[in-house]
């Protein structure tokens, strides 16, 4: 277990460099100047631009920059933003507790009315709740986030008046309902489909037939011996799904205006701000591996079929 | 001072069932099933009796209903599409299927528990058989987890696994088949039921773990006195354990008799053909028998016995009417006890 540990990390260096090279490399390509865009419309001496690019080391070769970029991302420094001359370690640290709040709070919307349905339509396939619980997700997941979001926001904002049509306040759980429902919806369908699938999967095998048999209730019966079984490969989607959540927050924090890592993304990407984008990247990245680390360790511990050496 | 030896754990004598009703007792069952191809009647009117004590091997090809039987009487058949529009099930005189879920709940696992013949796919693979086996004392006793662990370590002792101590936190796929079906029959005996009912117990076993398990569980029965219902499509295994056969068909008892007259003198063609198709000896390097044909499609029986287009004896009365369950006797009239055949010849059969 430690060994196997021990190479998953060691295993995410490469992966680690290779997608920072990726997103850098993506950056550097992309038309347009970080300075130039930050000169805006205004007339500029291109001497003065010259020199602030020559003072950044933008116009030196690619694998000069991203070395640059390595060595000081290896001392903790992760750059400043050209155009507001802020570190880019302190814009991530506004923006991510914002996003990590929402993407916990659509997590958690997710896993407990996800699964909860799930459960309902699984106990009873083919029924008319099961059939109702498959139109719905149906729905949920043919309909882009884009669309639920402005439907959700016309609906409870402009109708409804129950809410600001955009966030308020970002530290504000209240604030961060809707976005989260909106962001949590598509992830809910797929896991309240696999909790379904899986249940009703498992509810014909020998086993449940066993447990019936020995006279346990039947509370018992589901709730340890069915349940047990069924939500192991939920687990490894919710695992997985964390960073999709992440991800998918940046079509959201646009939509409701929400002050995380999306917002941020956004505008660095307008402004072609190379190191903010590159270091929030990097981060999901991390995010990414580490919960999948983690969900193959709980995999090892939900199922003990699986054993790691 | 003295300290007194506390009493060797023995099986605290059985209540007396001599009382004229027998443990269980199956009457006129019928079981069917609704499918796409219609209803398919997988028991057709199933009487059977078992006493404490007693063992009662039911033999039958697959889909001859004995499974089926088997399941009404645990009460585990999935309804729908099963139902039980006729019959009843009596256990110590009280019809189970008049019960209250709850109240058969209670009977299930601990007055009636059942072998399944697949251990490894029947015991949950996520959770340790110490679990499994305690899950039976703390669910019925209402035994802390921990009494309930030790109980389960006794019980893996008591159906011989070694190493039981250790081996009470292991998974199912850790144990060799054999030592699985020692832990669905421990799980079984938990409680010491009335009655265990054995679906097929040594099928997914080799032969010689076969013989070891099936020693077990009569060895198991006789000293805790319980009925057996065991189920199987292996006359070899019959043969040394059971009391009395009852051979089913189509979902219909054709022969009952107690076993070792069944071998002798068969009263069923059908009977006969089973035993003419084991492989013997004395007849090497011939062809092996075989009944012919398929068994019905059970959404289709055929009319009047359902055996008569395989049957070598068939005339045209078995194509019209249903052979009753009627009693065998001596070719002097003088009665067989136990035994019967739903043949209209079993006359030639058995004395022919």
């Amino acid at each position: 277990m430690g060994r196997y540990v021990a190479r998953r990390l060691l295993q995410m260096i490469p992966v680690f460099l290779g997608s920072t090279f990726l997103i850098f490399m993506m950056m550097y390509v992309l038309p347009g100047d970080p300075v130039r865009a930050l000169m805006g419309e205004q007339a500029y001496d291109p001497t003065v631009v010259e020199n602030i690019r020559h003072d950044l080391g933008l116009d030196r070769p690619w694998w000069w920059q991203y070395g640059h970029y390595l060595g000081g991302l290896f001392q903790g420094d992760f750059g400043t933003e050209i155009a507001s001359k802020r570190e880019v370690a302190d814009i991530i640290a506004d923006a991510f507790p914002v996003t990590i709040r929402l993407t916990l709070f659509a997590f958690v919307f997710m896993v407990v009315v996800g699964i909860g349905l799930g459960v309902v339509a699984g106990l009873r396939p083919d029924s008319v709740r099961d059939r109702g619980l498959l139109t719905l997700t149906l729905v949920l997941i043919s309909m882009p986030s884009f669309v639920l979001g402005y439907l959700m926001q016309y609906i409870f904002a402009f109708q409804l008046q129950m809410i600001t049509p955009t966030v308020q306040d970002s530290e504000s759980f209240g604030d961060l309902f809707l976005p989260a429902i909106v962001l949590g919806s598509l992830s809910l369908a797929y896991v309240a489909r696999l909790t379904r699938t899986s249940m009703a999967e498992n509810l014909r095998a020998d086993y449940m037939r066993t447990a019936v048999a020995k006279g346990l209730p039947r509370r018992r019966v589901v709730g340890v011996h069915l349940m047990r079984n069924s939500l192991i490969p939920v687990v490894t989607f919710l695992g997985t799904d964390i960073g999709n959540l992440m991800t998918g927050a940046i079509v959201t924090e646009g939509i409701f205006n929400v002050q995380g890592v999306g917002n941020a993304i956004f505008e660095a990407l307008t402004r072609r701000e190379g190191a903010t984008v590159v270091g929030i990247a990097s981060l999901i990245v991390i995010v990414y591996l580490f919960t999948s680390l983690l969900v193959d360790l709980l995999y090892a511990v939900l199922d003990p079929r699986i054993r790691y050496a | 001072m003295t300290i007194i030896d506390k009493p060797a754990d023995v099986p605290a004598p059985r209540p007396d069932t001599d009382s004229g009703t027998p443990l269980l007792e199956v009457r006129d069952l019928h079981v069917e099933f609704k499918t796409r191809d219609g209803v398919a009647k997988a028991v057709n009117g199933v009487n059977y009796t078992v006493s404490a004590g007693e063992t009662l091997a039911v033999l039958g090809e697959s889909g001859s209903g004995k499974s089926v039987t088997a399941q009404a009487i645990m009460g585990i058949l999935d309804m729908p599409p099963g139902r039980i529009p006729k019959g009843e099930i009596l256990f110590r005189g009280e019809d189970m299927l008049k019960m209250s879920e709850e109240e058969r709940r209670k009977i299930r696992g601990r007055k009636i528990a059942m072998i399944f013949q697949d251990a490894l796919s029947s015991l949950n693979p996520v959770l340790s058989v110490g679990y499994q086996l305690g899950e039976m004392f703390r669910v019925h006793l209402g035994l802390s987890k921990k009494d309930a662990k030790a109980r389960a370590i006794e019980l893996m002792d008591r159906v011989k696994i070694p190493a039981a101590a250790a081996r009470v936190g292991d998974y199912p796929h850790q144990f060799s088949g054999g030592m699985r079906q020692r832990i669905m029959i421990a799980m079984a005996l938990a409680l010491e039921p009335d009655l265990i009912i054995a679906d097929e117990p040594t099928t997914a076993l080799d032969v010689t773990v076969q013989a070891q398990v099936m020693d077990l569980l009569a060895e198991l029965q006789r000293e805790y006195n319980m009925g057996l219902i065991l189920i199987t499509h292996d006359l070899g295994v019959v043969a040394d354990v059971a009391d009395k056969i009852a051979v089913m068909y189509a979902g219909r008892i054709v022969e009952t008799a107690p076993v070792h007259e069944l071998y002798k003198r068969p009263a069923h063609p059908y009977t006969r053909g089973l035993l003419d198709s084991i492989p013997r000896l004395d007849q090497k390097g011939q062809e092996l028998y075989a009944i012919k044909g398929l068994p019905p499609n059970l959404t289709r029986i055929p009319s009047g016995c359902a055996f008569n287009p395989r049957c070598p004896k068939a005339q045209d009365i078995c194509r019209t009417e249903v052979p009753a369950l009627s009693l065998v006797t001596e070719q002097d009239g003088t009665e067989l006890p136990g035994r019967g055949s739903a043949c209209h010849f079993w006359k030639e059969t058995i004395h022919g």
